[in-house]
């Protein structure tokens, strides 16, 4: 019994704590689709608090980093970062541009660093 | 008779620009598009680092899949993952998750109104809600107004799918790769992910309360990490945001007022 906990349980946090409150939106969405348009304040305040948690994601992922990118010093991360910014704003606002030359400068910043 | 029936102005489905001959062609051709949509590359990139954060955080593939497939929505994807991973308090994942999957609420109320078609029974519109997405939702609105509604949920539910599969088998890819990559490009694969969010993140950002609240939420985001703040997530966010919100509201004020 224990073994078949341990495997589903990762399952059943998806389902719980993935999935539902996720969903939950989508389906308000659904719900209440007649009664607001973009311009609603509260639809303009709750995109300025899911780009504010994006944005916390992003800094706790580059400064805070686990595992393997870990092991790449701080600088070297942040440095990345702010240059594959750069080139994204250079380049027209190319998406793929900007994170090709992070990935890029992640790559030679840690080969030079970490060896 | 009520007013939602049918507007006279609904144009016939020959004035369209753009049409099939059955909703299996357009549900295929759905699935073309989003194989040569700008996305197709951003989502490979995305899943192929969400694979490898699941391997760093100990998940199977599988769950990943499940999860792709359930939850799909990549913000909310990360932060399961990265919460999970460092064993975060449950109140907070779901607080967190459900945070940023606030934004679908917009995006699904824009949605119907584009998708509807007469005779529509509530059952067709499960799969639209469940798809949408950033990604779905962009090429949604740009191809649809230009064909007869009657096939646009079946070309919705094509391009979905196209994105769908693409980040599940991508998000196996990252996984496997992450196993047997040496520690540098393992490393580079973790990191296409906060590379690709805050990129798109402040492509998408036009207005100024957008951009102050990615830099509100970087900085604050930051700050409550270093701290130990409990519930870091959910504090930048809705402190973040709403003070990029309060900002916003006050500078329209001041230009009403100036004018």
């Amino acid at each position: 019994m224990n073994i078949g906990m341990t495997e589903l349980w990762p399952y059943l946090l998806l389902v719980l704590l993935g999935f539902l409150p996720n969903e939950v939106w989508r389906v308000f969405g659904l719900v209440l689709a007649r009664g607001l348009n973009e311009d609603s304040q509260i639809v303009v305040w709750s995109r300025a608090v899911a780009t504010a948690i994006l944005a916390g994601v992003v800094a706790k992922l580059i400064l805070f980093s686990s595992g393997s990118l870990a092991a790449i010093p701080l600088g070297v991360r942040v440095g990345a970062a702010v240059f594959g910014f750069l080139v994204f704003l250079v380049a027209k606002r190319s998406a793929f541009a900007g994170v090709a030359a992070g990935e890029a400068a992640l790559l030679i910043g840690g080969y030079l660093f970490v060896g | 008779m009520p007013p939602m029936s049918k507007p006279a102005s609904e144009p016939s489905p020959e004035s369209y620009s753009r049409t099939f001959p059955s909703a299996t062609a357009a549900f295929l051709s759905g699935i073309r598009a989003a194989l040569s949509s700008v996305f197709f590359l951003v989502i490979g990139g995305t899943y192929i680092g969400m694979g490898a954060l699941a391997h760093d955080f100990d998940l199977s593939s599988w769950w990943l899949a499940l999860s792709t497939v359930l939850v799909w929505a990549g913000p909310a994807q990360v932060i399961l993952i990265s919460a999970l991973g460092t064993g975060a308090a449950p109140i907070e994942v779901a607080v967190a998750v459900s945070m940023s999957g606030i934004r679908l609420f917009p995006m699904v109320v824009a949605l119907m109104p584009v998708l509807r078609r007469p005779n529509m029974r509530v059952r067709d519109m499960i799969l639209p809600t469940h798809f949408t997405s950033v990604s779905m939702w962009v090429e949604s609105m740009r191809h649809l107004p230009s064909m007869p509604r009657e096939f646009r949920i079946a070309f919705s539910n094509g391009l979905s799918v196209g994105f769908m599969g693409t980040a599940t088998i991508t998000g196996f890819i990252g996984f496997y790769l992450a196993a047997g990559l040496p520690l540098l490009f393992a490393a580079a694969l973790l990191f296409i992910t906060p590379m690709s969010f805050l990129i798109s993140t402040a492509r998408n950002a036009r207005m100024f309360m957008d951009k102050s609240a990615l830099v509100i939420g970087l900085i604050l985001g930051t700050a409550l990490t270093a701290m130990q703040v409990e519930l870091d997530l959910m504090w930048t966010g809705i402190g973040g945001g709403t003070l990029a919100y309060v900002i916003h509201r006050i500078r329209e004020a001041r230009a009403g007022a100036s004018t």
